[in-house]
């Protein structure tokens, strides 16, 4: 359902997180939708408040105090008796209130699959995308014995499953098996401990009926079409759409507060909006920008305990959601150290550590999450931890957003010798248009310019890439608002939710320090012209200011391409940021860092010192 | 006057304790409310369901699936040894020829038997398990089936980071001061079944000495990293501890590397020296963060016991305080100054901060997200 601005003048938008609840408030001004104002409380879903709503009213109160203030009107308020007021009735109430929650550790999944690679990736993709954290991965083939599969079901208690296996009218007894399985586990919900757990049935279709026989007794099935009703084909949407039933219908409903807080969420004519699940409202917001602007959108969201990336690409604007769950900057900040290895973190870091020193240090950050590097020294490490925790998510997101795997390709001539296989990734650093961050390390990096050069350094994005940052995480919030009013959802996402940097340009393929690698043109709004030949290996940054174009030549040496077409000169506009534009001529595919120690540190210090990253005392 | 709320962690000398000691399933309790238990006492017990088998019968026999209920011996739900007949062919021709005939590889239950995939899943005997005080105290309150709270007057420390689980034993001091990298060779059989104070920090030789002479924890300042490593055989990823099986207890009071043991808290541990001590390294940072804990229960009055409001420690000028962070980590600390404004500083970030002396008079600031507190004015 879809609202105008007639009917929607001033929404308040939650987004219920672990630790905090964010509102803004969101307002018709002058023509246009407005993000105007923000606040934010402390979660309250665990003891002692037990209450969800509490830390809404909280979130909601700072709101009304801060539009008093704005507006200099004391009779503004959103609440009365400790509940919206829809609609609006002049100074009092909300025409409408929405939320998402990831609040208690969001939705917990676990999902089962009769071939990893196929059905198995098919089922995960699809609670993935319906924003579900996946615990694990059951497969038939998955190399672990049935007994170890039962226990490890048994223990998980994960808020749902979700079942896949087998293309219609195929065999039914390896799905059978697994049912078999999860009747063994006899598996108990996370929260509640009085009701059954849901299971939803996705695979072969033929088999339904023994799958009821095996499971009926044991847990709440649901039975939905075939995730994977031929082996080419993935029907992704009616198991997603049963997830989010099944969200608000059990796991919900068992968060304190819950209840009450899916009443609260309606539109001007009191029609409920459904709270979503955090990720899933982001990739709401994500797709409908790709397909207004008819762009390749990637996001990140970097967080103390995970990391999550979303992406849309192809023509197809396929959505693509991963979490990396044990990659974060606290609570996680020693697996990324496990995960990278140190010299992958020390690549970044131009002084000297000792190892055990640094080792203690990202120690003390995970049981001190809190902490604030307050030396030069210690933020430069951190920010070189982010960056490999970036780069390990990216990989992994690569990983998982692919072509269906196990399909039979027929090629022509033309691609008869090319290394595309089934299963191959979608994610093209080269076609991707706008690289958005969040998540603290990016969003209060003391410098812009940080947050810019860690996601270049982290994600190297290829060819013309425009770069921003989603500073409060307003996508959650956004991607809810898009159910009932995409006008303002879109709206607000291009004048408040994004915090443009600049563009990053880098020309890919493989070169030699110091000779030629691409000669920049850029014609700047006041006149001025940048003009130079830069070397290869090397960084510049041109300032050019948000809502500002420039036009450039650009012209490639040494076999360097600048676009998908393998283009070696562009003519184009550049927008400007925040940082302005980056120059990148350290090459991709590969990325070039030296590996003597003496060099490398020379050359990072070059580059934070053309990226203006930090100041002076720790580059000298 | 200028206050704050700040993150700290307990240490004090007197403190109300509640617990709750509940079953994973729901089960029986074997205390009633107002009695009085040690902390080795069993308070609630259950059985957890068995352990289940899959196990292929059809393909043990060597039939199909469908074919099985013929020759299949047992239904569901029956109790079966391992000398239960699961099922038998009649072998070549129907005359006992080659006869196959299959047991059951476990005692216990049938759970299920499938005609689709010729599997039959077996349960093994129920499990029992058995939840302890933990804490000498007196039970004032049960949850029917589920288990007990317990409470008690104790000497209180919170750990910032463990590993192992629960255990009981005496205190023992062994560092003479918090500042000790504590050696090894004062570890020996007098310390058999103790809780060990260690001071500053303590080395995976010691820690390994320590575990052969059957010490049931360590109490130490910091630990080094690669050291628990070695002790766990893998990294830690993420702080979730306290299921660790190693053979004692670790409960580090500061943290990662050699770091102080706050005097304070050295102080207290020394004044209960010989003490029966109760303590766990669980460990959980995030939502609902759990960390370990030190309980020397003291003697009190039933009567003396009543809920108390929880309050957050509150910074302001003369608050002691302790930084948790570079530059200057460990050391404590008097606040003088709470500014308002935000202030950079020297990494660029804008933070809130504030202004402290040290012992010696040396003036600092340093960000509030950065120090916890040990002590309160008030």
């Amino acid at each position: 359902m879809q609202y105008d601005e007639k009917r929607l003048t001033r929404i308040v938008a939650t987004d219920c997180g672990s630790t905090t609840t964010k509102a803004i408030l969101i307002e018709w001004v002058d023509g246009e939708y407005r993000q105007t104002i923000r606040g934010e409380a402390p979660t309250t879903v665990e003891a002692p408040l037990n209450d969800v709503t509490k830390g809404v009213i909280n979130a909601t109160q700072e709101l009304e105090e801060l539009a008093r203030l704005k507006y200099n009107n004391p009779n503004i308020k959103f609440m009365e008796n400790g509940e919206f007021v829809i609609p609006r009735q002049g100074d009092v109430g909300v025409d409408a209130y929405v939320s998402t929650s990831s609040a208690g550790g969001g939705l917990q999944m676990m999902v089962t699959g009769v071939v990893a690679s196929m059905t198995g990736e098919s089922a995960e993709r699809a609670a993935l995308g319906a924003g579900a954290i996946v615990m694990d991965l059951i497969a038939s083939n998955d190399k672990r014995m049935n007994h170890e599969k039962i226990e490890r079901i048994r223990q998980l208690r994960p808020d749902m499953i979700l079942m896949a296996g087998g293309e219609d009218g195929g065999t039914v007894k390896h799905v059978v098996e697994m049912a078999e399985l999860v009747s063994g586990a006899d598996p108990r919900p996370r929260l509640g401990a009085g009701y059954k757990l849901p299971v939803i049935y996705a695979g072969n279709k033929e088999a339904q009926e023994n799958i009821k026989e095996t499971l009926k007794d044991k847990v709440e099935l649901i039975m939905t079409d075939n995730i994977r009703p031929k082996l080419e084909t993935e029907n992704l949407g009616p198991a997603r759409d049963k997830i989010h039933d099944l969200f608000m219908e059990h796991v919900m409903q068992q968060a304190p507060g819950y209840d009450k807080l899916m009443k609260w969420t309606m539109g001007p004519d009191h029609k409920n909006v459904p709270i979503m699940p955090t990720p899933a409202a982001v990739g709401n917001i994500m797709q409908t920008i790709a397909k207004d602007e008819s762009i390749e959108v990637m996001g990140v969201d970097i967080g103390g305990a995970t990391t999550d990336v979303f992406s849309v690409f192809t023509e197809e604007f396929v959505f693509n959601r991963t979490v990396s769950a044990n990659l974060g900057m606290s609570y996680s900040i020693s697996n990324v150290l496990a995960s990278a290895g140190l010299e992958n973190i020390m690549r970044w870091v131009p002084f000297d550590i000792n190892e055990s020193e640094l080792r203690n240090m990202i120690k003390n950050k995970m049981i001190r999450p809190t902490t604030i590097p307050s030396l030069l020294e210690e933020l430069v490490l951190e920010q070189a931890i982010a960056k490999e925790a970036l780069r390990l998510a990216l990989e992994q997101h690569k990983q998982f957003a692919s072509s269906l795997k196990g399909m039979q390709r027929q090629r022509d001539i033309s691609e008869a010798f090319s290394q595309s296989t089934s299963g191959a990734t979608i994610v093209d650093m080269m076609t991707l248009d706008l690289l958005v961050g969040s998540g603290g390390v990016l969003s209060h990096a003391p410098r812009r310019n940080q947050t810019a050069m860690m996601l270049i350094d982290a994600f190297l994005p290829e060819g013309i890439t425009r770069l921003a940052v989603d500073s409060i995480f307003m996508m959650p919030h956004l991607g809810v608002l898009s159910e009932i009013s995409t006008k303002a959802a879109t709206e607000v996402f291009r004048k408040d939710c994004m915090v443009y940097l600049g563009s990053c340009v880098a020309p890919v393929g493989r070169g030699k320090i110091g000779k030629k690698a691409l000669h920049a043109k850029i014609e700047l709004p006041d006149g001025k012209v940048f003009e130079e030949e830069i070397p290869y290996g090397e960084v510049r940054l041109i300032p050019l200011g948000v809502g500002e174009v420039a036009k450039a030549t650009l012209k490639t040496s040494g076999g360097l391409i600048l676009d998908e077409e393998k283009n070696k000169e562009l003519h184009i506009d550049l927008h400007g940021g925040v940082v302005g534009i980056v120059l990148d001529t350290r090459g991709r595919r590969p990325f070039g860092i030296p590996t003597e120690k003496q060099q490398r540190i020379e050359y990072l210090k070059k580059w934070m010192r053309e990226f203006d990253a930090y100041p002076e005392t720790i580059l000298v | 006057m200028a206050q704050a709320y700040s993150a700290g962690l307990t240490v004090t000398e007197s403190i109300f304790l509640k617990k709750e000691r509940l079953l994973p399933l729901k089960g029986s309790v074997l205390v009633k409310k107002g009695d009085k238990v040690k902390a080795e006492d069993v308070v609630a017990e259950t059985l957890l369901p068995g352990k289940v088998v899959p196990f292929n019968l059809a393909n043990k026999l060597g039939v199909t699936p469908a074919q099985l209920a013929t020759f299949i011996k047992v239904e569901p739900g029956q109790q079966i040894t391992k000398k239960t007949v699961l099922a038998e062919n009649k072998g070549l021709f129907g005359l006992g020829i080659l006869k196959n005939t299959v047991h059951s590889p476990v005692d216990g239950e049938v759970e299920s038997i499938s005609a689709v995939t010729g599997q039959v899943l077996l349960r093994e005997p129920r499990i029992p398990v058995q939840v302890k005080a933990f804490l000498d105290g007196v039970v004032t309150e049960v949850i029917p089936e589920e288990g007990v709270v317990i409470e008690n007057k104790s000497a209180y420390i919170q750990g910032i980071f463990g590993v192992g689980d629960e255990t009981v034993g005496e205190l023992k001091m062994l560092a003479t001061s918090p500042h000790e990298d504590l050696d090894i060779n004062k570890i020996d059989e007098s310390c058999r079944d103790k809780v060990i104070v260690a001071g500053a920090f303590v080395r995976f030789e010691v820690i390994d000495a320590a575990r052969k002479h059957g010490v049931k924890a360590i109490i130490t300042g910091g630990i080094d990293d690669q050291d628990i490593k070695k002790l766990l055989g893998y990294d830690i990823g993420v702080a979730i501890t306290g299921h660790e099986k190693i053979g004692l207890t670790i409960v580090c009071t500061e943290g990662f590397g050699k770091i102080d043991m706050a005097q304070k808290t050295f102080d207290l541990l020394k004044r209960f020296d010989g003490k029966k001590t109760s303590i766990h390294g669980r460990t959980q940072i995030r939502a609902g963060v759990i960390r370990p804990e030190i309980v020397i229960p003291l003697d009190f009055e039933e009567t003396e016991l009543q809920s108390q409001e929880e309050s957050l420690p509150v910074l302001e000028p003369g608050t002691l305080i302790r930084v948790i962070r570079q530059p200057h980590f460990g050391q404590i600390a008097k606040v003088t100054g709470l500014p308002e404004q935000l202030t950079k500083v020297q990494s660029e970030t804008l933070v809130r901060i504030l202004e402290a002396e040290f012992e010696d008079g040396t003036k600092i600031s340093l960000p509030r997200a950065n120090v916890e507190v040990i002590a309160s004015t008030t």
